[in-house]
């Protein structure tokens, strides 16, 4: 893919742009004329709707755990949500958006110092902080966007880092944000230690579903579809209306907000926010490996390698380097031999799907077993609609 | 005069980037991998030249002799093994296994070596300089790497344009369906590219090595130099990248001049800036594919 072709890929005019990503987008209006009359679109399967169910009775039981399991169980439930949340961005912005970003920590970090400064400096309500700082890392994304959309492919990636590196080098500049030394969080320091973490813990819970169910409207919707395009193709997407440099950055600011929501939760989680380990390049390595392992343009995909590389980090974790090393040789072949991951395993031919973004073909009324069915997996369905 | 003095400082630096940027530009320019390893390779052929100075008690100017074609036959098997099955994949495949790789490199060089950090002792010309006036003075040893830049970016240079090989890499770059029709193996000419681009990578790692200090992680700061140098010189354009290199040295020196903190820093906003305002570079090559 050549720079000058995404960006000769701009659609002409509104107009135009509008009416053919009507055709583009709409399951109702397309797959009845393609297909024959016996055909119908679906966009569920049993298994999504017993995936669901599982879903919601998991995020219904999950706020009892404060007061089920002690707080280190609770601390490393949070651990593992931050981990959910930054790999779901990071997921939504390559898997999907198809930008691979290496840069991502400027907005945990962004997320925990505007945590830090709404809470503490002006003395805000901790709840009221978060969506504070998730905002900012928005709003600063914004404008970043532009920056980093002259680069594409590669050299967006190591431009994205470059952003990052220079955002955490002003943050050590600035004496009122505690310079390189950082700050404490102390919003939370009158609460008692259980009382603390079960907010930390309820704020988490909520993180993690908003920024899992954003991602799955986000991709259900129009938008998504297109989203979905322009990963397959962003030349042909673009001469299909879908409005790519627009749609990409939209996808940028939603993934600088998550990653700002990551940052305000380990931050509250861990009481300190330092610019070394804020902005390290490490945690994009974690969402980066999380994503390949679990699988890349897959809801389901990071929510998984997150929990794979939770229980890999806890139990590796005495092996100390040895870990992210053992973890890069895994990812390497897992890009090589297995690239739609784990939950590309587990899916198989996409029918097993908990969060369907999709659309699914019958070809036969009323039979939809067996091999009668065939599922447009979302990979295609963009261009398959598309192209008829 | 310290300022005049920063600025040669700077080019000279400049020349160790271009060093550097040199095979990043190559990878890209043939098979439009960006290798995110590059910096972490650089790193792994100092430290292979720190194994070799050591256990011979060679000079590390005669260690190049062993160390650029072990890394040329790492960048062939690399390509043969990894990258080529990356990039028939498509999509993120190779950014994403150059990625692993980086790290897996980072780390493996952490586990045997430590984070200690390491140089490669060049006797007394690391300190020997040629004195121009009391306060402008330039080091042998910079002079030596610049001139080695100048010298690689030019052989890449007539290669590309002369050598059979070279021109069957500009072939392959711009369009891959036709060349395996003339007879070339895409594959082989790709990995021989790799080869070259990390031979290029060897001799920058062992001139690093010599000029400073370096430890495993140092291989992120020198895959970004090496970035920012290709484009604030342009993509695409060999001669760009020396001039990147040097804004990029230049603005780094100047910049610690003003404050020993900032050199970086400043490094950094200059790329933004050129970034912002001339995102072709400042030597933008007319047709590029």
């Amino acid at each position: 893919m050549s720079e000058r072709g995404v960006s000769a890929s701009e659609p002409h005019s509104p107009r135009t742009d509008q009416n053919v990503s009507d055709q583009t987008v709409s399951a109702h209006d397309v797959h009845p004329a393609v297909v024959s009359r016996h055909a119908r679109v679906r966009r569920a399967t049993r298994a999504s709707w017993i995936g669901l169910g599982v879903a919601v009775v998991l995020v219904l039981v999950a706020p009892i755990a404060p007061y089920v399991v002690d707080r280190g169980i609770q601390g490393s439930l949070v651990t593992l949500f931050s981990l959910i949340v930054m790999a779901t961005m990071w997921n939504l912005l390559a898997g999907y958006g198809g930008m691979l970003s290496i840069g991502q920590q400027a907005y945990i970090g962004i997320g925990a110092y505007a945590l830090v400064y709404f809470a503490d400096t002006l003395g805000l309500d901790p709840f009221m902080a978060v969506p504070l700082a998730v905002v900012v890392a928005g709003v600063l994304a914004y404008p970043i966007s532009f920056l980093a959309f002259r680069l594409s492919g590669g050299y967006f990636a190591i431009g994205t880092w470059v952003i990052a590196i220079v955002i955490m080098m002003i943050v050590q500049q600035v004496p009122a944000f505690g310079g390189g030394i950082g700050q404490t969080f102390s919003a939370f320091s009158e609460l008692t230690p259980g009382r603390r973490i079960a907010y930390v813990y309820w704020l988490s819970l909520a993180g993690v579903v908003l920024a899992v169910l954003v991602t799955y409207l986000i991709m259900r919707s129009r938008l998504g579809l297109g989203f979905t395009a322009i990963r397959d193709d962003a030349v042909a997407a673009g001469s299909l209306g879908v409005r790519v440099t627009r749609s990409k950055r939209f996808v940028f600011v939603v993934a600088a907000m998550g990653c700002g929501l990551a940052g305000a939760m380990i931050t509250a989680n861990t009481l300190r926010v330092q610019p070394d380990s804020i902005f390290s390049v490490n945690y994009s390595v974690f969402m980066i490996f999380i994503v390949v392992i679990g699988g890349l343009g897959s809801i389901e995909g990071p929510i998984l390698g997150a929990i794979v590389f939770f229980a890999l980090q806890q139990w590796l974790s005495d092996l100390g380097s040895w870990y992210l090393l053992i973890l890069g040789v895994i990812a390497i072949l897992i890009t090589l031999l297995l690239p739609r991951g784990l939950w590309g395993l587990i899916s198989g031919d996409g029918r097993i799907r908990l969060f369907p973004v999709g659309y699914l073909l019958s070809t036969d009324k009323g039979t939809p077993a067996g091999s009668q069915e065939t599922f447009v997996p979302s990979v295609a369905s963009s261009r398959d609609s598309a192209g008829m | 005069m310290q300022w005049v003095n920063a600025i040669i400082q700077g080019i000279l630096l400049g020349g160790l980037y271009a060093l550097l940027a040199a095979g990043l530009s190559l990878m890209f320019g043939v098979m439009r991998i960006v290798n995110l390893a590059h910096g972490a390779l650089a790193i792994l052929a100092a430290y292979l030249g720190l194994v070799i100075v050591q256990a011979t008690g060679v000079s590390p100017f005669l260690a190049l002799l062993a160390v650029v074609p072990i890394m040329a036959a790492v960048g062939y098997l690399l390509q043969w093994g990894v990258f080529n099955r990356a990039l028939s994949m498509g999509g993120l495949s190779p950014l994403l296994a150059a990625f692993g790789l980086a790290v897996v490199v980072t780390r493996l060089l952490q586990l045997r070596f430590s984070a200690d950090l390491q140089s490669l002792q060049v006797g007394s010309l690391s300190v020997a300089s040629i004195t121009i006036t009391d306060q402008i003075s330039i080091g042998v040893l910079p002079l030596i790497t610049f001139v080695v830049g100048v010298v690689v970016i030019l052989g890449l240079q007539v290669f590309l344009s002369k050598a059979p090989l070279g021109r069957a890499m500009r072939a392959a770059s711009d369009d891959p369906q036709t060349v395996p029709l003339m007879g070339i193996d895409n594959r082989r000419v790709y990995a021989l590219a790799t080869a070259i681009a990390l031979a290029t990578v060897g001799v920058a790692g062992m001139f690093l090595g010599m000029r400073g200090n370096f430890n495993p992680t140092y291989g992120d700061a020198m895959l970004i130099f090496a970035f920012e140098a290709v484009i604030i010189g342009g993509l695409g354009s060999l001669w760009g990248t020396l001039a990147g290199g040097m804004v990029l040295g230049i603005a780094q020196t100047v910049g610690a001049q003003v404050n020993p903190a900032y050199g970086i820093l400043i490094g950094n906003l200059v790329f933004l800036a050129i970034l912002a305002f001339r995102p072709t570079g400042l030597m933008p090559k007319a047709v590029t594919t």
